[in-house]
């Protein structure tokens, strides 16, 4: 069966849910995995997302986090100081995924600019909820394109902080913090070899002696993201 | 007490010139009517306040009617970038902001603490981030475990404003669905408004639904669908088509004010 790379990178981060209570989301590919691992890996996996909706079942993929889907299907509904007071910050929420448009080899974030500050080029969203979220849960997963714009050097602005993150999941393969917390490259997906990663990537990325190649998709994992997206 | 008056009489009443304006919902019950109204009243000045600008917000910063925008997430849910607020940021089109930015958590925490009557709210937050030097919070360090925390002032609004599904004649409001800080900006600010869906005889408890009493808000104005293109959970849908088809409307200069002006929403003309 071929498979597209963004849906292997999308089947790799469900894969990383199995096992896992609860995964706090956005929307996009994070939102799409977690749905996606509730089908094939982790039927009672705990969706929350930061609307307030925990427990969330969509039957579809939402556009945005306050689709009325979430907030229909969820366990309960909770405003938004409570998610991030009693549930984020405590650490009752196991795993987070999170995006951005810089990433840097300690997998510190930005999504605030690209440029100075004060008179940026590209004034990106912002924060949101990430900056506590990175904190609060015990366990992140960045995900993100694997491109020179996006894996830099330095940071046009800090905005999370990548002291919790045990995977960086693109869509070339995945990398993960060494023992001085720099990102290693652990694993290429298949068709994709290091110097392609490393090609991609504007700092010189370590790579694992021991690289592994990411299993291909099974055509479980296909057939229910097809689907997924399909609904 | 809240008086139920018209939404026109009650943005005229409620709303200055150079306010601080918090127009509250958390990608649900967004009150764009009341939005609208403030821009066909022509307020300028303003010091807008919300955690997601969102749609509404691109289209009054859009129009110059912010001096100031407090926020935590600019951008359109789902889509892209605003890019009404992007213009304004990047190019000062039409008019330059300040910009006060926070995380979430910390936004959240503001509304608690002006909803608390305290100075500050406290959290494990915004440390190891460049927010830090950009925005208006301090360390502090507990005085039981000597952890060092943040510390977030209290927002206190001028005018909080909202949407809800229903209130009674008495003007108690009841929402439900997703929540957000709309309970926290109402009981933060000095004056409110709540728009709703429908005026009841009298207010049916919904599970997870949260009442306001009517004594602490100063106008309810019924506005029927007046958070489309968002939602009032249980009685009409999100737009997600609206929200799309914005990217394509707010990205050019005069696409944009051409798409204000047919609606009234782009005030006199400079």
């Amino acid at each position: 069966m071929s498979w597209e790379r963004g849906e292997l990178q999308t089947i790799a981060c469900a894969r990383r849910l199995a096992g896992k209570r609860s995964v706090f989301i956005g929307v996009g590919k994070p939102s799409t995995a977690a749905i996606l691992a509730r089908m094939v890996h982790e039927p009672g996996l705990v969706l929350v997302y930061e609307s307030g909706t925990i427990g969330a079942k969509p039957h579809r993929v939402p556009l945005s986090i306050g689709d009325g889907d979430l907030a229909e299907t969820a366990d309960a509904v909770v405003s938004v100081p409570e998610m991030f007071n009693y549930w984020i910050q405590p650490g009752r929420i196991e795993v987070a995924f999170l995006g951005a448009a810089q990433v840097d080899r300690h997998a510190n974030l930005n999504s605030t600019v690209i440029g100075p500050y004060d008179r940026p080029r590209t004034r990106l969203p912002g924060a949101g909820g990430a900056p506590e979220i990175a904190i609060g849960c015990p366990e992140v997963m960045v995900v993100a394109p694997h491109g020179r714009r996006t894996f830099v050097d330095e940071l046009d602005f800090r905005t999370t902080s990548g002291a919790h993150t045990t995977a960086v999941i693109t869509d070339l393969g995945v990398l993960e913090p060494g023992a001085d917390g720099e990102l290693v490259l652990v694993a290429v997906h298949p068709g994709v070899d290091a110097g392609e990663v490393r090609a991609a990537t504007s700092w010189n990325l370590r790579v694992a002696d021991e690289l592994r190649t990411t299993d291909e998709p099974t055509r479980r994992e296909l057939d229910a993201l097809r689907d997924l997206v399909s609904r | 007490m809240a008086e139920v008056v018209a939404l026109a009489e009650a943005v005229d009443g409620l709303v200055r010139d150079g306010d601080a304006v918090a127009l509250e919902g958390f990608t649900h019950l967004i009150p764009f009517a009341a939005g609208h109204e403030v821009l066909r009243q022509r307020r300028r000045e303003l010091e807008l306040i919300r955690m997601t600008p969102d749609v509404l917000y691109d289209q009054m910063i859009g129009v110059g009617a912010a001096r100031k925008l407090v926020f935590s997430y600019g951008g359109n849910p789902g889509v892209g970038s605003l890019h009404r607020f992007r213009a304004a940021i990047e190019r000062g089109v039409p008019r330059r902001v300040e910009v006060e930015e926070h995380s979430h958590a910390g936004m959240a925490n503001r509304y608690v603490a002006g909803a608390s009557g305290m100075p500050c709210a406290l959290l494990r937050g915004y440390r190891g981030t460049d927010l830090m030097r950009h925005t208006r919070v301090e360390e502090i360090t507990c005085p039981f475990t000597g952890e060092v925390l943040v510390a977030v002032p209290a927002l206190n609004p001028d005018v909080a404003i909202i949407h809800a599904q229903e209130a009674d004649a008495a003007g108690n409001v009841q929402l439900w669905g997703i929540l957000g800080v709309q309970k926290e900006a109402v009981l933060a600010a000095q004056r409110s408004l709540v728009t709703v869906e429908r005026i009841v005889d009298e207010l049916e408890l919904r599970p997870g639904g949260v009442v306001i009493p009517g004594w602490c808000v100063d106008a309810v104005a019924a506005a029927p669908g007046g958070s489309q293109p968002s939602y009032a959970h249980g009685v009409t849908v999100r737009d997600n088509d609206a929200y799309r088809d914005w990217d394509r409307i707010a990205r050019d200069d005069d696409t944009f004010r051409g798409w204000m002006e047919d609606r009234g929403l782009a005030g006199a003309r400079a």
